[in-house]
């Protein structure tokens, strides 16, 4: 595959989407990440760099992943046809191992030994743990306290794959509080280690490098979505914690005028401060984590707590490429709430035999809600981001004490 | 010339180290904070760095930290630290420095808060997440209202960008000794001594380095090589202990002024 078709869109103009993006972050981190960008922009020219990460999503991933036509979903929302990508059908369950490998490869071409990452929902911190597995590099997760618990079934995949889970239980001890310990490793030992920053957030280039890495799951439906339907679709719909999937399936249709893109956000329990997650319905631009972006965030400039049901939305800022393309328009960020992402869990499940991750039902609620919109001979394209093997016992603690208030 | 300027010219021609302090505003609280600013200046602190509290402080290690936690927990926040500020400036004579993210900045607005710390006798302002790169808006508001545009140095600095500092910042330049987050060592690094002489090579600007330092013997080492030593983390250490305590003024005194022998 040449590198042209492999990236190639439109670069940030010195970091920065728009007026978002950027690169701020202490000094000591100024030097290395200048390297790491450096690297970067020769690797994804580099045939044999580009080479061998196609031959691991081929054969060591699973790549391509379906495109699957989802019949009973589609009759039961009473709209289009509903077509979604599978990326829950992955090695390791979702599509974070997509950018996993591509950073782990490109520290290893840097001469790095050791890999630091965050986690939210532990499927980066999987995915990290096994990419540093498979090319024999130290990886040390850090995750907030609160997420262990909820994904407690990740955190041993991530022990059994040879990786140091660190327990971060400062702030909300959640992905923001990973972030920030996994940035203070960094700054510490910035020549021996790599940070595999999961999301298309942070300093430049992370946004942009994520978005190429994940860019693949576009460039894959946009050409199954030709050959199974014949044209383009309607929309193309994606869950945005930070938006590594949405932005890597949005990536393929940017220049298709024509198709609507949707990111759906965590709604939590209400649009209420503290407890939700969802930045465009009541954030406002500010500079977090290396990157100017919308944030929620109170009037002084602190960052406020969140809440989602999933713990991968469950964060304060959004990825800066996604505040460009809601502020010129080109896509746009509804949310659904904790209670419309369980029920779509289930539906998913029953209609179709897919359990989501919590995640991804985020997407799916979307377009039970809404896919009456669009009128009966629309194609939607939806991102299945991961499964939902690691959310079940959360949603069956929910359930079983929804019932015991229900009688 | 700035005050930030005669004191380092001062130091300068007396031969001494500078001492450079860092304090959380707001912890414990804001009164007691006014009240230790001027034990500090009392002592012989040359310059007073003011820490603005922030939810994520991504660069600070634990004891700043927490000491972020007590402070927001007392309701600091900017606006309010320059109030206070404005409050006692003119019985403080070092000049005062602050140290923040950028997020409170611009959350104020800067227009709004370069006009309040021009009106609260601010010296120089130092912001830990903005590399020159990103701050030519900050720096430019900044030196029209006469305020001082601190920038950091790290070990991993390259020298062209030693340059670009020294260029673009005034007042002093602040050299981070060694790598990782801001907290208490015990020794000073070699790399202290490493950036210091890479700094001298490239300008003349006064330079203060910090990171780890705690004992009058590390202000000592630092002054080899450097015109003022920073002591952050290990005085924030001495506030969180006597936090709460009647003593926690004269205490902070006495650190400061065993530090200075």
């Amino acid at each position: 595959m040449a590198p042209s078709s492999w990236f190639g869109r439109r670069d940030p103009v010195g970091g920065y989407f728009g007026a978002f993006g950027g690169r701020f972050v202490p000094e000591t981190l100024v030097a290395p990440i200048q390297a790491l960008e450096a690297e970067y922009l020769k690797a994804r020219c580099d045939p044999q760099f580009v080479a061998e990460l196609q031959r691991l999503l081929e054969h060591y991933v699973g790549r391509e992943t379906p495109l699957w036509d989802a019949r009973r979903l589609s009759a039961a929302c009473g709209g289009g046809r509903i077509l979604l990508k599978r990326e829950d059908l992955t090695h390791t369950g979702a599509h974070k191992i997509n950018n996993a490998l591509g950073q782990a490869l490109l520290a290893q071409r840097m001469g790095k030994r050791r890999i630091v990452a965050e986690t939210g929902a532990g499927q980066h911190g999987v995915a990290s743990a096994t990419a540093c597995a498979l090319l024999g590099l130290e990886c040390v997760v850090y995750m907030g306290t609160e997420d262990m618990h909820r994904q407690a079934l990740n955190v041993f995949r991530m022990r059994l794959l040879g990786a140091t889970v660190v327990g971060v239980d400062s702030g909300s001890c959640t992905l923001k509080d990973a972030i920030n310990e996994a940035m203070r490793d960094w700054v510490a030992r910035p020549d021996d280690t790599h940070y595999l920053l999961g999301s298309a957030l942070g300093p430049h280039p992370y946004p942009l490098m994520v978005r190429e890495f994940q860019s693949v799951i576009g460039r894959e439906a946009r050409r199954q979505c030709l050959a199974q339907v014949g044209r383009l679709p309607d929309a193309v719909i994606a869950c945005v914690g930070g938006g590594s999937n949405a932005i890597g399936i949005f990536d393929a249709f940017i220049d298709d005028a024509n198709v609507v893109l949707i990111g759906v956000e965590a709604g939590g329990e209400a649009i209420r401060s503290g407890r939700h997650a969802a930045r465009f319905a009541g954030g406002a631009a500010g500079v977090l984590q290396g990157t100017r972006t919308y944030v929620l965030q109170d009037e002084h400039g602190n960052i406020e707590a969140t809440h989602s049901v999933s713990a991968g939305l469950d964060y304060a800022a959004v990825g800066p490429e996604h505040a460009y393309l809601q502020e010129t328009g080109r896509a746009e960020y509804p949310y659904a709430t904790d209670a419309e992402a369980l029920d779509a869990f289930q539906q998913l499940a029953r209609l179709e035999g897919i359990i989501p991750a919590l995640e991804s039902a985020h997407a799916i609620a979307y377009v039970l809600k809404s896919a009456r919109r669009f009128g009966p001979d629309t194609v939607l394209l939806v991102n299945v981001s991961g499964r939902g093997d690691k959310d079940v016992q959360t949603v069956e603690q929910i359930l079983t004490e929804a019932d015991r208030v229900a009688n | 010339m700035s005050r930030i300027s005669e004191r380092f010219k001062a130091l300068r021609a007396r031969h001494e180290t500078g001492l450079v302090t860092y304090i959380t505003a707001g912890d414990p609280d804001l009164e007691r904070t006014a009240g230790i600013m001027k034990r500090l200046d009392k002592a012989g602190a040359d310059v007073i760095e003011l820490g603005v509290p922030f939810s994520d402080p991504l660069a600070d290690g634990p004891v700043i930290q927490r000491a972020t936690e007590r402070a927001l927990a007392a309701g600091t926040t900017l606006p309010k630290v320059l109030a206070m500020l404005a409050g006692i400036r003119a019985d403080i004579s070092a000049p005062v420095v602050i140290f923040s993210y950028a997020n409170p900045i611009l959350r104020m607005g800067l227009d709004r808060f370069v006009e309040g710390a021009r009106q609260a006798g601010v010296d120089g302002v130092l912001t830990l997440d903005m590399p020159p790169e990103e701050g030519e808006a900050f720096r430019s508001a900044f030196t029209g209202a006469g305020i001082e545009t601190i920038f950091l140095l790290s070990p991993t600095t390259t020298v062209e960008r030693i340059r670009k500092a020294s260029e673009l910042g005034s007042g002093f330049l602040y050299g981070i000794s060694r790598l990782g987050v801001t907290g208490v060592r015990d020794t000073v690094d070699d790399s202290a001594r490493e950036l210091a002489e890479r700094v001298k090579a490239e300008t003349a600007m006064p330079l203060a380095l910090g990171f780890g330092l705690s004992r009058p013997e590390h202000v000592k080492a630092v002054g080899q090589w450097a015109d003022a030593a920073v002591v952050g983390s290990a005085l924030v250490k001495v506030i969180a202990e006597h936090g709460q305590a009647p003593g926690l003024l004269d205490e902070v005194e006495r650190y400061v002024r065993w530090l200075r022998n």
